[in-house]
């Protein structure tokens, strides 16, 4: 398979022993690092929004004459005085050239409720408890309309379904026709993001048409775009800047409210405005997992082979706006199987729009599709591993491409062995520790590696330092690390003279961080800016320094900061002392790299991963322990060790509490959250975190790019928290379809 | 902790404070009929603070209401004590009182009057890490890093309050601080590690 002629000055595939360190670790532990709030600019105002109390109608009247008299308000911002925003406008002719139209709830737009909790208006005073000291005093009076929030009834109506898009490979429902089959509905709540840093926006006009906004993005460019595109102004005069990214899992993936009300607050009071969301309206501003509904049919022969799946789903969105996710995706292509039928359709409600949340949509449909195959390997009496062997397979059936690479094989291998899988009951229930029940489960995930676009510019300067720019963004996973570590492997050069910067919309253009593309895209960037670089060097040499005159840029090689000739190591010169002899005495250049090659594009991407989970349940009380997780990742080469084990573990923490603990509660009388703060929603914490072992394949998948690198932050979760429930089952014989498992829904009686 | 000195002033703040209070424990049928309107705009109350911060003498006038961690990141400047929540659940606001760890997002700043205040910046010792901050970067403690001030302040209190002898009783004790990103594995490695050096921190 790997018998693909790589550009040979695009291929600085990888040995590498660097500390392997964060780079911008030191800023992070002594609390130097500036997240988006961070930043006071003089004469700063404070932002904070008063929302609705009710779930849906029209706003009557706001009273603000109150908060305006209070002590430092400067503004109370609503409908009824909010400048005109022209990405406002609805009507296409309305709007000028430059313009979209904003996507989502215009925040302070108009009088119409779409859900409860929704920014109304917007308080502005000189400090932060003036701000909040007024928001009490802002009277809305309503006119309530029905709502509708409660996805198990409402989904039952077909009328009310949206959307619904329906695939066909062979015959439709044959899983009915296999000697063996399980048909069964999985259910998941609503879960929300939660990153640690609230979202929060700074904006500050630096004229009548340029304005500059410090935000919490995953994407400096898109945030940028959207910015421009909404109140008319060139991109050039709109700068986003997101240095550090406390967090995000996809909430930072667009702009939510915080950032145009910053904008229009900023521009109406003619002074810089802070918002900063609070923890509970982080759980209805900036997105969540939707609620979903799934059921999978999954047939096979006696021997296991798949006779079909059918795979059915229908998740939330808000009345406004369509959201839709891959919840049906992975049914399509994992495993080989002539007949598979997918139907997906979206259900919306009085809600605020949901938004991608790690793994997104393939970590809800892997629940599904994982959990049916489990139950099938019971009814089979065969091992859920050895099941899911009998249906591997290297060609896509969907697409019906070869797979760049595919290692899921020794996935299993791994896993098995390390979580001690020999020990697993055949039986479930059947094996007791201490009294407890103990049972394994294993699931797979999966998710597409892509390669996009990206431009890099590069900076060798005379000191011989090299300092490498993008507008990307990094929220955790390391992408600062990593692209150091690219850089400095390609230019066999030491990692303390390679700086990375991001986070700024000035800088070439950047992919937003999500959907797992981070390192691929900009890595290949990287990659290439320092071959071009190198290229450059040996010209350099070739040109201006004597010793070269006569030889071919292909005899020469760059590395430990030198020029030299590959056959005689004599013949060098510094980088430094070459620059001396240049016309600029440094070389700077800007590359784009565009996405995947003619020839990578004859194969079909994907990250995998395999999970495997030991649990411990207490047949008294339905308690469960994680005792212990192997996890594993299918992800080419991998860049930076020690970070991407960190983002496995994370994926791990996520999986468990979308397993176990996590869940958006709503009372459908009033159609508000109930349990918008992380004392009532419940994300895991230290206690509950089980010894966890990683393992990479990390073997570099060359038909992929120029690094051999795919991405890790989505197979991390997608699949994981099927390991648990299928582990729960195994130790139980209790097949819980509705997360999260709480020891209540598994049924066992308590005993005085 | 020092108990707040009643001064006439600060009378008159707590006195508006109670009055707030109460209304927060109305009934709902009630608060419908007269919440909104009973409010009126309170005059801010500005009161003098001096504590000890980071080893340097602070003193200042500030608004009655502001939180320590509010005071700390928004007129101080000392943004490496981080918001998450601001209801004492999250952990990322922690910061040492007199030695004793603390959520500063729960604390008015005036209950500080003559306190000892250490917050993350106050750790290293000028470019050399402390110990804990060593651990947590050799052992990858963090990805976004925004919960690690946090973190790592309660990880020098566990150690120094003699809690960390087992990584169970690590976990039991770091439970009140919450990591997004799910470092928690590695938080407990570099506590663990800190404590089995026997640094003195």
């Amino acid at each position: 398979m790997n018998n693909i002629n790589l550009n040979k000055n695009n291929t600085n595939l990888f040995k590498l022993d660097f500390a392997d360190e964060r780079v911008d670790g030191a800023d992070k532990v002594t609390g130097k690092a500036k997240y988006t709030a961070e930043y006071n600019l003089p004469n700063m105002a404070y932002g904070v929004f008063v929302t609705s109390t009710i779930a849906k109608g029209t706003i009557k009247n706001i009273d603000t004459a109150k908060a305006l008299s209070s002590p430092g308000v400067l503004d109370v911002i609503y409908y009824a005085n909010c400048p005109s925003v022209p990405g406002y406008l609805t009507n296409a002719a309305e709007r000028p050239k430059n313009v979209s139209e904003w996507r989502g709830h215009k925040v302070l737009y108009d009088n119409q409720v779409r859900f409860f909790g929704q920014p109304i208006a917007l308080i502005v005073a000189d400090s932060l408890e003036n701000a909040n000291a007024a928001i009490r005093l802002v009277r809305a009076e309503y006119e309530s309309q029905a709502f509708e929030t409660n996805f198990d009834v409402v989904r039952k109506d077909p009328a009310k379904l949206k959307g619904t898009v329906a695939y066909k490979r062979g015959t439709e429902n044959a899983f009915k026709s296999a000697p063996v089959f399980v048909e069964a509905e999985y259910a998941i709540p609503a879960e929300v993001h939660l990153p640690m840093e609230m979202h929060a926006s700074i904006a500050f006009w630096e004229g009548e048409d340029k304005v500059t906004l410090y935000d919490k993005t995953q994407g400096p460019k898109s945030t940028q775009t959207s910015i421009a595109r909404t109140f008319g102004l060139q991109d050039k005069n709109v700068r986003v800047i997101a240095e550090n990214v406390g967090g995000g899992f996809g909430s930072g993936l667009r702009s939510w409210a915080n950032v145009p009300a910053a904008v229009i607050a900023a521009k109406k009071l003619n002074r810089p405005v802070k918002i900063v969301l609070t923890r509970p309206q982080m759980f209805s501003l900036v997105g969540y997992r939707p609620q979903s509904w799934q059921k999978i049919g999954i047939g096979a022969d006696a021997s296991g082979r798949f006779i079909g799946i059918t795979h059915e789903a229908i998740s939330g969105t808000s009345r406004y706006e369509d959201f839709r996710e891959g919840i049906v995706n992975v049914s399509k292509f994992l495993y080989a199987s002539e007949n598979v039928d997918t139907k997906y359709s979206l259900l919306p409600l009085d809600m605020s729009t949901p938004v991608w949340m790690r793994g997104p949509g393939e970590a809800t449909g892997s629940y599904g599709l994982e959990s049916a195959i489990d139950e099938l390997s019971y009814k089979l009496k065969m091992d859920p591993i050895e099941l899911r062997l009998k249906n591997f397979t290297t060609i896509n059936p969907e697409n019906k491409m070869s797979f760049s690479d595919i290692n899921l094989k020794d996935c299993y291998a791994y896993g098995q062995e390390k979580i001690g899988w020999k020990n697993r009951p055949s039986t479930p229930g059947t094996l007791k520790e201490n009294g407890w029940l103990i049972g394994y489960g294993m699931a797979n995930g999966v998710f597409g590696a892509g390669k996009g676009s990206a431009s890099v510019r590069a900076l060798l300067n005379k000191e011989g330092k090299l300092t490498l720019e993008c507008a990307v963004s990094d929220m955790g996973p390391g992408t600062t690390t990593s692209m150091t570590i690219i850089a400095a492997n390609a230019m066999q050069m030491p990692i303390e003279k390679v700086k990375f910067k991001l986070g700024d919309s000035d800088l070439p253009p950047g992919p937003s961080q999500g959907g797992s593309g981070t390192t691929s895209t900009v890595g290949s960037a990287v990659d290439l800016a320092c071959s071009t670089l190198k290229q450059n060097l040996k010209d350099l040499a070739i040109k201006l320094a004597p010793a070269f005159a006569n030889l071919k840029s292909d005899a020469l090689d760059v590395k430990n900061e030198m020029v030299l000739a590959i056959a005689d190591p004599n013949i060098k010169i510094t980088i430094v002392d070459l620059l001396q002899l240049s016309p600029d005495k440094q070389l700077d250049l800007t590359i784009a790299s565009s996405g995947k090659t003619a020839e990578q594009l004859k194969f079909t991407s994907n990250s995998f991963s395999s999970h495997y989970v030991k649990v411990a349940v207490n047949p008294k009380d339905g308690t469960i322990k994680i005792l212990q997780v192997v996890t594993t990742g299918d992800a080419g080469k991998i860049i930076s060790p020690k970070t991407a084990r960190s983002q496995m573990i994370g994926g791990v923490v996520g999986g468990i509490g979308m397993a176990l603990t996590e869940q958006l509660e709503m009372d459908h009388v009033s159609g508000q959250i109930i349990n918008a703060s992380f004392g009532a929603y419940h994300v895991p914490l230290h206690s509950q975190i089980p010894p966890t072992d990683v393992w990479f394949v990390d073997k570099p998948d060359v038909n992929m790019n120029s690094i051999g690198a795919k991405g890790i932050g989505e197979i991390a979760l997608i699949g994981f928290a099927a390991a648990v429930t299928n582990a729960v089952y195994n130790a139980t014989g209790k097949r819980v379809r509705d997360l999260p498992i709480t020891p209540a829904k598994l049924g066992f009686k308590a005993k005085a | 902790m020092n108990p707040c000195q009643f001064d006439g002033a600060r009378r008159g703040f707590f006195k508006k404070s109670a009055a707030v209070a109460a209304l927060y424990l109305t009934p709902s049928v009630l608060v419908k009929t007269f919440a909104a309107d009973s409010l009126v705009p309170m005059p801010i109350a500005k009161e003098n603070l001096k504590f000890i911060l980071n080893g340097k003498p602070v003193a200042l006038e500030i608004d009655a209401r502001t939180t320590m961690l509010n005071l700390l990141r928004e007129e101080i400047g000392y943004t490496g004590t981080k918001k998450g929540c601001e209801m004492g659940q999250c952990g990322a606001c922690t910061i040492h009182v007199n030695g004793k760890r603390i959520k500063s997002c729960t604390q008015l700043a005036l209950n500080h009057q003559n306190n000892q205040i250490t917050t993350i910046e106050g750790l290293a010792k000028g470019d050399q890490l402390h110990p804990m901050q060593a651990a947590f970067l050799k052992n990858d403690a963090f990805q976004c890093g925004y919960c690690t001030s946090g973190q790592i302040m309660s990880a020098v209190a566990c150690v120094r309050e003699g809690k960390a002898t087992s990584r169970t009783s690590i976990q039991a004790y770091m439970d009140t601080n919450i990591c997004r990103c799910g470092a928690y594995q590695n938080i407990v490695d570099a506590i663990v590690e800190v404590a089995k050096s026997g640094a003195k921190i």
